[in-house]
């Protein structure tokens, strides 16, 4: 590198500097000061006292709304990691073979994923309506008192709401899978087929592990998804009666009518603290080989 | 793999057939593929269905019967009713100078730290990247405080503050997407050859010169998939609106849903309609830019 000259520099600080200054001022600077506000009891435009750990406390034994969240965002989890993403997989996994059609097949599954969530909402919330949807005409069940409400019944909204869910997110686990198997050297499974592996085989232990770099961004991408899970519950009812999650009772707690903006807080630092585990360990996956030179 | 592979349209390449195909798997594949695709678009062809039948057909004979007869009607009268064009417009105020500033800043910061060798580098992409996967509702209340504390001169916005102005809703997505961008933008600067860049330098020509001319017009497939991704994540948001905004006529049209839902009142055929008006212009990217959308979305993963 040439020594720069004093407007070069300039220029570079510039660059550089004015990014940052806006990354900080609007994402970090809030996400850390929402550390501080969550020891306070800080509510709509009164002064603001130090309280300690009581909004946690407060969170865990009394606040009926903060442990189905909990348990909700981890459903969440575990349909996108058990459903989702393995039908993604299985649309790619199929899609890839050369299979007549492949392009109209792709474009059907990949619609979703260009709609809105809100959008997404309002289409389903047609599909399940008690009496007019698609679904209980379909499965006759339009009649007084044997009307399934799918939406509105707390026993099964979350996975009616789920089912909108993994409708968007198998499309797009498809489109990443898709990208890494058109990587995969067509000679390894030749190699594999010539010594009689079968189909299963040949995926497991051939296509597989080749595929690990998207493994992890798909992994990365489910977890994250499904703790930023918002739209679709607050769309639906505001994330209430059977969808509540984290996101959409911090959410509430702040916009709400009582601005409880310090409790909103506490609520988000744990939102944060969750999050911090998938986020940490897609940066030291992806950025550890550019440390050594 | 390079990122510089996932740009060139998908080769139809002969893949190698997984196994002996026997045409019993076939059947099988397709039979399932079929029947997903139908479960697929089910939901999209009903509410198109909808949409195109008059009320005093569905009122008469109920939404799940053969059509009398199909009409545009219901579009004509969502999109007045609706207001649609006015909610439409603010989405575009505030989607386009949004995807600018964010390609433009993010550019920037992707040059600074691919094309030179910074002690900082690997920090600034952490920072930009980390922040991009918080969820929003991380930072939401320090940051509904900032917007309430912020004024702004009336020709900026009306409200005299950050809070409830499209200015504030234009920041705060570029200040979100600029992550991402910077992490694709900066992997994909790394793969041009240096040697293009360092004749420049010799011949003596300024930073500025060198990211400007030489190094942006490399990036063109990139800006361009990337400007692709952006537009559509920006008008499909909905949730900064819901945060930052107070008044509903300010509303970005995919949040303004959740008015028209009231608006529509329980005339399901109207709210059907509106939903495909407002799906018009992600179906138009679907359609025309789908490769640029999907190696936008790949570009960022497939990175090895």
């Amino acid at each position: 590198m040439r020594r720069l000259t004093r407007r070069d520099s300039v220029v570079l600080g510039l660059m550089l500097g004015i990014p940052l200054l806006i990354d900080l001022a609007f994402i970090w600077g809030p996400a850390i000061a929402s550390v501080f506000l969550s020891f306070t009891n800080a509510q709509g435009a009164r002064a603001v006292a130090w309280i300690g750990g009581e909004n946690y406390h407060f969170m865990a034994t009394v606040d009926y709304e903060f442990w189905p969240a909990v348990r909700h965002n981890l459903l969440w989890l575990g349909v996108f990691i058990v459903i989702a993403t393995p039908l993604g997989m299985l649309f790619a996994v199929l899609l890839n073979n050369n299979i007549k059609g492949t392009r109209i097949y792709q474009s059907i599954f990949f619609l979703p994923v260009m709609l809105s969530l809100a959008l997404i909402g309002i289409i389903w919330q047609l599909m399940y309506s008690p009496d007019n949807g698609l679904i209980n005409n379909i499965i006759g069940k339009t009649g007084q008192g044997n009307q399934i409400d799918w939406l509105g019944d707390p026993h099964i909204n979350l996975w009616a709401v789920l089912v909108e869910a993994t409708w968007r997110q198998a499309g797009y686990v498809m489109v990443l899978y898709l990208a890494g198997l058109k990587a995969v050297d067509p000679s390894l499974q030749e190699a594999a087929s010539l010594d009689g592996a079968n189909a299963w085989q040949m995926f497991w232990r051939v296509v597989f592990p080749t595929l690990r770099p998207i493994n992890i961004v798909i992994l990365v991408v489910t977890v994250i998804e499904s703790l930023r899970a918002f739209d679709l519950v607050y769309i639906t009812n505001g994330g209430t009666n059977g969808l509540e999650l984290l996101s959409a009772i911090i959410t509430q707690q702040i916009l709400g009518a009582g601005n409880k903006i310090g409790y909103g807080s506490a609520i988000g630092v744990v939102l944060l603290v969750i999050s911090l585990v998938p986020i940490v360990y897609f940066l030291t996956v992806q950025f550890r080989k550019e440390k050594q030179p | 793999m390079t990122a510089a592979t996932d740009r060139a349209p998908a080769p139809a390449t002969e893949v190698v057939h997984v196994g002996r195909p026997r045409a019993k798997r076939r059947v099988g594949s397709y039979v399932f593929l079929t029947l997903a695709a139908i479960f697929w678009i089910a939901p999209v062809l009903w509410t198109l269905y909808t949409a195109l039948r008059p009320v005093s057909d569905t009122d008469a004979h109920g939404y799940f019967s053969w059509p009398r007869m199909l009409t545009l009607e219901n579009f004509i009268n969502a999109w007045n009713q609706g207001d649609i064009i006015h909610y439409f417009l603010n989405s575009v105020y505030i989607t386009v100078p949004a995807v600018l500033i964010t390609l433009f800043l993010s550019t920037c910061v992707a040059y600074v730290v691919s094309r030179w060798s910074f002690k900082f580098n690997l920090v600034m992409l952490l920072i930009f990247t980390a922040g991009n996967l918080l969820p929003q509702q991380v930072f939401l209340a320090p940051l509904f405080k900032v917007y309430l504390a912020i004024s702004l001169p009336d020709w900026l916005s009306d409200s005299g503050k950050l809070y409830d102005s499209l200015f504030g809703l234009v920041a705060i997505n570029v200040s979100f997407q600029m992550g991402f961008c910077v992490f694709v933008l900066s992997n994909f600067m790394k793969t041009i050859p240096h040697e293009i860049t360092e004749a420049a330098l010799v011949d003596g020509a300024s930073v500025w010169t060198q990211y400007w001319k030489l190094t942006l017009p490399l990036c063109r497939p990139a800006l361009a998939a990337m400007a692709t991704l952006l537009t559509t994540w920006i008008y499909n948001d909905f949730f900064w609106a819901v945060a930052l905004i107070s008044t509903g006529s300010k509303y970005p049209i995919t949040t303004a849903i959740l008015n028209l839902k009231g608006t529509y009142a329980v005339n399901n055929n109207l709210l059907a309609a509106g939903a495909m008006i407002i799906a018009i212009p992600t179906l138009a990217v679907y359609f025309a830019l789908q490769r640029q959308f999907i190696s936008g979305l790949t570009l960022g993963s497939t990175k090895a």
